[in-house]
């Protein structure tokens, strides 16, 4: 008998099931019942292979997949046990997957037999000891044979095409990746991008788990992203731990995450100026991103708001005085964004740089499964903080910002409003604090289950996934960072376009290299 | 005497000022305090006191580049005449020598980038050609016109134009030369909206990108050359827009100094206020020119 995607467990976001409660597929029918879902209008968050927890090793693995109902607000949990070495692929269906297969390939050694462009993603030795990739070395760690970058690229012949390779060393102070364009002139018909130079093995680090070091390996995932990331972890080891933060501790996470995005949406908008050469709002924008990273200094005495977010709760409060201090700094970062952003749509020769460059049309977005700023830009109404609220978002919702153009100009665009919206929120809540303890003891987590909880960072939706073994232990933990989702977008957006477009195009996206490569 | 003795080393020694005052108008625009007048020359003094790297790819072209290039721009600013004053090397048919000895200077720095053998510098040299060929036939339809207008085939002849002033007929293809000049001296010396001076994103450079290989010294005479090139075009153009003259030799040479530096202000305020073109679009802007210096010669023999 067949079986349909309904039969996936659901639970909804921030909350946690035994794993015994999620009924186990075929593996065909659990691949048609993904590509089912997709079509129904879910998306893939995570998509992950568990080594089977009954000792037998390398031959029996466990698929899961988490999906993302946007219209019911529900996620999906499914798994499925793989015996042998392989899995059939759904990529060539369901593009979305393909660099979860590919993950799911590097890491367990599982193949996915069938997908179209089989690469590695971040280029180390499988955990399992198989290696599914043709020649690849044996796994005992630093195995010989597995570089960064190297191995084959889609290449396009012919007459006056050419090849232009750029990093991972790159002429400014960035993470490094690299870059392989086609081109014909200026012209680009393809790139190909091969990240994993930043690979630290934090998922295999936090097994195991959770330990002291847990939360900081969660808060340097992306350092840019630390509040979202440590919202997420914590928020997996509540629901397991039945622990509930106090009202003020979420209003608290909530107003660091928007003083995140405002901080990075502010840095990004300025960014892309510079991309085009207009400096006044490049040098305005940076000093305003260092006004909003410094009121997240002054609750928590970080810029990137290390140590503001803790299992249980928050480890900073907001009292009285400073609260009035960050609303008249808040009033001030406003009069001066504005100022500064709206001389980008005002100026003729930025928007004449901005609109139509590097378009991503709704249909691609929808089949790449983007999320964030970048999805929204192409029209998706899709936004964590609203489809899978948790935290104070269940009670104060930020309405969900979204363009149409799918170009840079939107990408901008849209976080500018953003901005604007992440300002009232925050206004809002430091007007109304809620009291209660900043923090909630964690005891114990809840033994062989699995927690997921996705929030809305800047960049987009940011996906942990936890399992526990009999005795409460991390046995898996599955962290997907937005970019993961939307690497695939940036190479998709210059195709046709000059390639003296790609800096401003990549900075449209302003992707995280150290959170794709983990 | 005097007179050639203060062109060379106003020549020699005012280029970097010239991107000193560039830097600080477009800080003052963006907020800031910005970097001192003097910076370009601190930074050349750093760069020549620095070793230096080589490809192994590279040959003796990749060396040879900055300093032909070097020799060619300070050859062409021996060609120009400064203010009122004649320049130290004057011939009929100058204005030849002077457009090729910058295609002289392009010739080896696109040489130079190309012996690399890397694609972004081999992108950036078929940019620098590409703009080249829109930008050179500009420059020759504007000396056309002058020369026309003062029937002498120098550069010191044409530029410095009859005593007592210009004609009033001659003001409207003067006009339209001196913009079409000045985007052809904005493309030739990289600045917005042709090229970013300040990127460090290679793919989106034209001229940057063409001198990324070179460092310490080699560096210095392309960044020196650069500014050179400004003051030479800038000093061109002058003589088009601000052709003033007291007949105090001190009096004029102030001035000289002075509309070179505002120039150098009006340099400033355009980076300041727009964005760069869309690469594809460079050639409509270059185009641009070419038709401005061109109905300009159109005038004035019609």
């Amino acid at each position: 008998m067949s079986r349909s995607y309904r039969d996936f467990a659901a639970l909804s976001n921030g909350s946690s099931i035994p794993v015994a409660k999620i009924e186990p597929f075929g593996v065909e029918d659990f691949a048609q019942a993904i590509l089912e879902a997709v079509a129904a209008g879910s998306r893939i968050s995570s998509y992950f292979a568990v080594p089977r927890e009954d000792g037998k090793g390398g031959e029996s693995t466990e698929l899961y997949a988490l999906l993302a109902d946007d219209a019911r607000n529900t996620l999906l949990v499914g798994r499925s046990r793989v015996e042998g070495g392989s899995l059939p692929s759904i990529a060539a269906a369901c593009p979305q997957a393909q660099l979860f297969e590919r993950e799911i390939a590097e890491q367990s050694g599982l193949l996915p037999s069938g997908h179209p462009w089989l690469k590695r993603v971040r280029y180390h030795a499988s955990w399992s000891g198989r290696d599914a990739f043709a020649g690849g070395a044996p796994s005992d760690g630093g195995a010989p044979g597995i570089e960064p970058g190297v191995g084959e690229f889609y290449r396009v012949e012919g007459d006056q095409v050419h090849e232009v390779a750029v990093g991972p060393v790159h002429a400014g102070v960035i993470e490094p990746g690299h870059f392989r364009f086609q081109c014909a002139g200026e012209k680009v018909f393809h790139l190909e991008i091969a990240l994993g130079y930043q690979h630290r093995g934090v998922e295999r680090a936090m097994l195991g788990g959770p330990d002291k070091r847990s939360l900081h390996y969660a808060e340097t995932l992306a350092g840019d992203t630390t509040i979202a990331h440590a919202s997420s972890y914590s928020q997996v080891l509540e629901t397991m731990a039945a622990c509930r933060p106090s009202a003020r501790a979420q209003v608290i996470r909530g107003i660091a995450l928007e003083l995140e995005r405002l901080a990075n949406h502010t840095g990004d908008l300025g960014a892309l100026a510079g991309d085009v050469g207009f400096l006044p709002t490049l040098s305005f924008c940076g000093r305003i991103r260092g006004d909003f990273l410094n009121m997240t200094a002054l609750i928590c005495g970080n810029r990137f708001g290390r140590g503001m977010v803790l299992p249980g709760g928050v480890g900073f409060d907001i009292e009285e005085g400073r609260a009035a201090e960050l609303l008249k700094r808040l009033a001030a970062a406003e009069r001066d964004t504005a100022g500064a952003v709206n001389l980008l749509w005002d100026t003729q020769s930025v928007m004449a740089r901005f609109e139509d460059t590097g378009p991503v049309p709704r249909e691609v977005a929808l089949a790449l499964g983007l999320v964030g700023p970048a999805a929204r830009a192409s029209g998706l109404s899709r936004d964590v903080r609203y489809d899978q609220a948790s935290g104070i978002f269940r009670m104060a919702q930020i309405p969900v910002m979204s363009y149409d153009s799918g170009d840079v100009f939107g990408r901008a665009y849209v976080r500018w409003l953003e901005i604007q919206q992440s300002i009232a929120f925050i206004r809002e809540q430091l007007l109304s604090l809620p009291s209660g303890p900043l923090e909630a003891e964690v005891k114990s987590l809840a033994p062989s289950s699995l927690a997921a909880a996705l929030n809305e960072g800047w960049r987009g939706e940011v996906c942990h996934v936890a399992m526990t073994d009999s005795s409460g232990a991390f046995r898996r933990y599955k962290v997907v960072d937005p970019s993961f989702h939307n690497w695939a977008a940036l190479a998709w957006s210059l195709r046709e376009q000059e390639i003296s477009d790609f800096p401003l195009c990549n900075k449209s996206f302003n992707l995280s290299y150290c959170g794709h490569d983990l | 005497m005097i007179d050639t003795v203060v062109h060379l080393l106003l020549l020699l020694l005012l280029p970097p000022l010239l991107l000193g005052v560039i830097n600080k108008t477009k800080a003052l625009f963006a907020g800031r305090v910005g970097a001192p007048f003097l910076q370009s020359y601190y930074d050349l003094w750093k760069l020549f006191r620095k070793g230096m790297v080589f490809s192994s790819a590279t040959t003796w072209i990749f060396r040879a580049g900055p300093l032909v290039t070097f020799a060619a721009v300070l050859m062409a600013g021996l060609l120009v005449p400064l203010g009122p004053f004649d320049a130290p090397v004057a011939f009929a048919g100058d204005l030849i020598l002077f457009a090729y000895l910058f295609g002289l200077a392009r010739f080896f720095t696109t040489a130079a980038a190309l012996d690399t053998g890397s694609a972004f510098e081999g992108m950036g040299a078929a940019r620098e050609v590409t703009f080249s060929c829109l930008s050179e036939p500009a420059l020759f339809f504007g000396f056309l016109v002058l020369a026309k207008q003062y029937g002498s085939l120098s550069l010191t002849g044409m530029l410095h134009g009859p005593a007592g002033g210009m004609p009033a007929s001659v003001v409207a293809p003067i006009v339209l030369v001196a913009i079409g000049l000045f985007i052809v001296m904005l493309a030739e010396t990289c600045r917005i909206p042709v090229d970013d001076p300040n990127t460090h994103l290679e793919l989106t450079m034209i001229h940057e990108v063409m001198v990324l290989d070179h460092s310490g010294p080699l560096l210095g005479t392309v960044l020196y050359s650069a500014s050179i090139r400004l003051f030479v075009l800038g000093s061109v153009l002058l003589h088009l827009v601000a052709p003033f003259q007291f007949g105090d030799p001190l009096l004029d040479w102030l001035a000289f100094v002075a509309e070179l530096l505002a120039l150098s202000v009006a340099i400033g305020v355009i980076e300041s206020i727009m964005a760069r073109l869309r690469m594809r679009r460079v050639p409509y802007l270059l185009t641009g020119a070419l038709l401005l210096c061109g109905s300009g010669f159109i005038l004035l023999v019609r």
